[in-house]
């Protein structure tokens, strides 16, 4: 049994009800078991006691878009790589998307996953499930075997399904066994060979471009689907201002929908690609500053429900190349934070809305305990500095692969302690580690 | 022939009790008593749909008192002789084909089996060529199956004799709810107020279509069971109740009707492996055993077996799945004398 942990003259957060107190808290057996305004009235004498003064204290975070190679290629992230770096983010739970080799569409492989990942750090990884047998588009994988095995969700990762009678037929039976779905979109025909957002920054480096439509045109296909088979449905990540305004269209219909946004299209534009930098060649595409404001709009009026990172773990040689041949994808578990507390410092989203996206929403999606500080919920726990400057050094970095869109990037605000059920799994060193 | 009234006209009380407070003696007298008092009023069988609650009813009566003909030594009641019974049969099926020839037969009639191949081109200009070339050769009766909806009764308005409709698509299949019913009726002694689940493809299934319009008629509770793949549309405006999950819907029914999976037509849309049906939807001894200790076991054949039902369920105690077609034959001979025996001579 771990050791009781008292963190005391801490900011303590909720995101679940939007509250603020000044006081302590305290873990024990892995859940939190009081929470006290003002000083603590008292704690067992074998407790860990820390003095979190000009901290805040949150949840930990749920990343709901998480790539990692294991299985099939560990040289770019396994799950515990994944893990740790999770932990050095502050994100004590995180969603692996099933693109691995063999894809994850099999009770035996989301199986293996878990005790994969049991072995880590301590970080839960939620397994999400392939929504088509090897992400083919052509037939539906098991859904109630899966979730009898810990599938969180179903999803094709970044491929979009184009059939929609197969849509229809896995909505329905996600319905069934009253299960997500979280599908990325974009239309393979109008997208084509496309590889950033459609506009005068594609046009003058002479590259191939995908349009918001790419985008709207299937969202507003599944969210009429979602209506008719009445599945709990994950636009996972929206790109565009269109996307926005359907979201919010449909959002007054149905209380089944929820979407997310990746955490690089909050923060970044199309102008950052620059000169052919590929680490900015993402899915979806960076678009363009109205888009971004668009989706900054959308977290706001919370039409947009989550934050993610899109961690996407890609090795050196697929980021080498012509920006066209390069690969999509960025990593993002370590950063996720500090981007977001940018929105923040800017003055654009309050500080609660940004943790509510990155905590309590994805924590309801997928039906857990997690995402909240109350008493009886899991002691999954980040102490956060908002005010840390720091600089985000490529050697520093815990994933295996180095494709971060945030390289030197200067941030303000950083995850100092991460704990999962009451222990420690992260602390920041002022070196750097 | 085939109208001997030895029964007297009764008052209809309890519709769905009639058969047993019944006087029949048809074991005494083989060749007598095959026809109701009340003459059969339709010249067609094409679904339950066009039945009320007296003539399903009437139908089942019929259909018990020809069951001791086929247990006898000599199986004939000739009310049938001379009739000629034409088996049209534009998808396979073997058991409901031989059930039909074996009906026709043991009533004397003259029975032709007719096996077409249909092209999926121009399926509605053969259907009408072929029903009016055997229209031409003066048949009594055509058993018809075809898989499109709607093609029986097409066909029954281009002939001038009966049809019975032996499945069309998804639509119905009459003798198979009347034997279901028979079927039921002799364990429990009644109909009414019995509460029967129907599991499986309730979305592809004319079996199902057939047997819901039945027991409703006779005041079953109704319920379905199927995943929502597998659920079409306004169901719950048909089914008394809807599930979703095996053992609530199971809990404390009188009789289980496991459907037959189209595992090859389903699989990958409407349902992702036999595996993974089986373990939520296939009918096991933990599953049965939400349901009423004495419940019934059903199938319409043929089963796969380990998709929807375990094989030890389907062999085991509560099953009454080969009593199912023993009674087949006896509603089909019943529904021939009906239609055939009943009908007034018409002449050309």
């Amino acid at each position: 049994m771990t050791r009781p942990l008292l963190i005391e003259n801490a900011r303590i957060m909720d995101p679940a009800t939007e509250t603020f107190i000044n006081g302590a808290l305290l873990a024990e057996d892995g859940q939190i078991s009081a929470i006290h305004e003002g000083a603590a009235p008292g704690a067992p004498e074998s407790a860990e006691r820390i003095d979190a003064s000009g901290l805040i204290l949150a949840p930990g975070l749920i990343d709901m878009r998480v790539f990692t190679g294991e299985p099939g290629h560990e040289y770019r992230e396994t799950l515990a790589s994944a893990a740790a770096a999770a932990a050095a983010g502050g994100v004590t739970s995180f969603v692996c998307m099933p693109d691995t080799m063999p894809v994850i569409d099999d009770s035996a492989l989301v199986d293996f996953i878990i005790r994969r990942a049991a072995s880590a750090n301590g970080v839960h990884v939620l397994p999400a499930a392939a929504m088509t047998k090897s992400l083919a588009g052509e037939e539906i994988t098991e859904f109630g075997l899966l979730k009898e095995a810990g599938a969180v969700c179903f999803t094709d990762g970044r491929k979009s399904v184009g059939s929609t009678a197969l849509l229809r037929a896995a909505f329905t039976y996600a319905a069934n066994f009253d299960m997500p779905i979280m599908n990325h979109l974009q239309d393979a025909g109008l997208a084509g060979h496309g590889v950033m957002h459609e506009g005068l920054m594609a046009t003058g480096l002479g590259l191939k471009s995908i349009p918001p439509e790419a985008e709207t045109i299937p969202l507003e296909r599944d969210l009429q689907l979602a209506a008719l088979t009445g599945v709990r449905y994950h636009a996972a990540q929206l790109s565009s201002a269109g996307s926005v305004a359907i979201m919010a269209r449909h959002r007054k219909l149905s209380t089944r929908l929820s979407c997310g946004v990746s955490i690089n299209n909050l923060s970044l534009n199309e102008n950052d690609i620059g000169s052919y930098r590929t680490f900015f060649k993402l899915s979806p595409p960076l678009r363009s500053e109205d888009d971004r404001q668009a989706l900054i709009q959308g977290l706001k009026a919370r039409t947009i429900d989550v934050i993610h990172s899109g961690h996407d773990p890609q090795d050196v040689e697929v980021k080498r190349r012509p920006f066209a041949e390069a690969g999509d994808g960025a990593i993002g578990l370590e950063t996720l934070l500090s981007a977001a507390l940018r929105l923040v410092h800017s003055g654009d989203v309050d500080l609660m809305t940004i943790f509510r996206a990155l905590t309590i929403r994805p924590a309801e999606i997928l039906g857990l305990s997690t995402g909240r500080i109350a008493v009886g919920a899991p002691a999954d726990m980040i102490l956060v500095d908002q005010d840390y400057p720091w600089v985000v050094k490529e050697s520093d970095l815990k994933s295996r692969s180095r494709n971060t869109s945030f390289e030197n990037a200067r941030f303000t605000g950083k995850v100092m302690r991460t704990f999962v059920g009451g222990t420690e799994i992260y602390r920041h060193h002022e070196d750097g580690q | 022939m085939g109208h001997s009234c030895d029964r007297p006209p009764q008052p209809v009380k309890d519709e769905t009790t009639m058969a047993r407070s019944k006087p029949q003696k048809s074991s005494g007298n083989p060749a007598g008593p095959a026809s109701s008092v009340t003459p059969f009023k339709h010249r067609h069988l094409l679904g339950i749909a066009q039945l009320n609650q007296l003539e399903i009813v009437d139908l089942l009566d019929r259909a018990e008192a020809m069951i001791p003909i086929s247990r006898q030594p000599r199986k004939i009641l000739p009310t049938l002789t001379g009739k000629t019974q034409i088996n049209l049969f534009f998808e396979n099926s073997t058991r409901t084909q031989a059930s039909f020839e074996i009906a026709g037969k043991r009533l004397g009639a003259l029975v032709v089996n007719m096996s077409v191949k249909t092209s999926s081109v121009a399926k509605g200009e053969t259907l009408v060529d072929t029903a009016t070339t055997l229209n031409a050769m003066q048949p009594d009766v055509i058993i018809v199956r075809h898989s499109a909806a709607g093609a029986v009764e097409l066909l029954s308005q281009k002939v001038g004799c009966s049809v019975v409709n032996a499945g069309d698509g998804a639509h119905e299949h009459p003798t198979q709810a009347l034997l279901d019913a028979l079927t039921i009726r002799k364990h429990k002694q009644r109909l009414s107020g019995l509460t029967v689940a129907i599991c499986g493809d309730i979305a592809n299934s004319r079996v199902a279509r057939s047997n819901l319009m039945l027991l409703n008629a006779m005041n079953v509770r109704t319920r379905v069971i199927a995943p929502t793949t597998l659920l079409p549309k306004g169901i719950e405006n048909i089914a008394a109740e809807v599930f979703t999950d095996m053992r609530e819907g199971l809990e404390g029914a009188d009789v289980v009707m496991m459907l037959r999976l189209q595992h090859e037509r389903a699989s990958g849309r409407m349902i992702p492996s036999p595996r993974e049906y089986y373990h939520f939807y296939g009918l096991d001894a933990e599953k049965l055993a939400y349901a009423k200790p004495d419940a019934l076991v059903m199938h319409p054949g043929p089963m796969n077996r380990g998709v929807e039902i375990d094989p030890a369920i389907a062999d085991g105690a509560q099953s009454v799945i080969n009593e199912q077609v023993e009674m087949g034959v006896a509603v089909r001979m019943a529904v021939l004398d009906a239609l055939i025996a009943d009908q007034p001579q018409v002449s050309a």
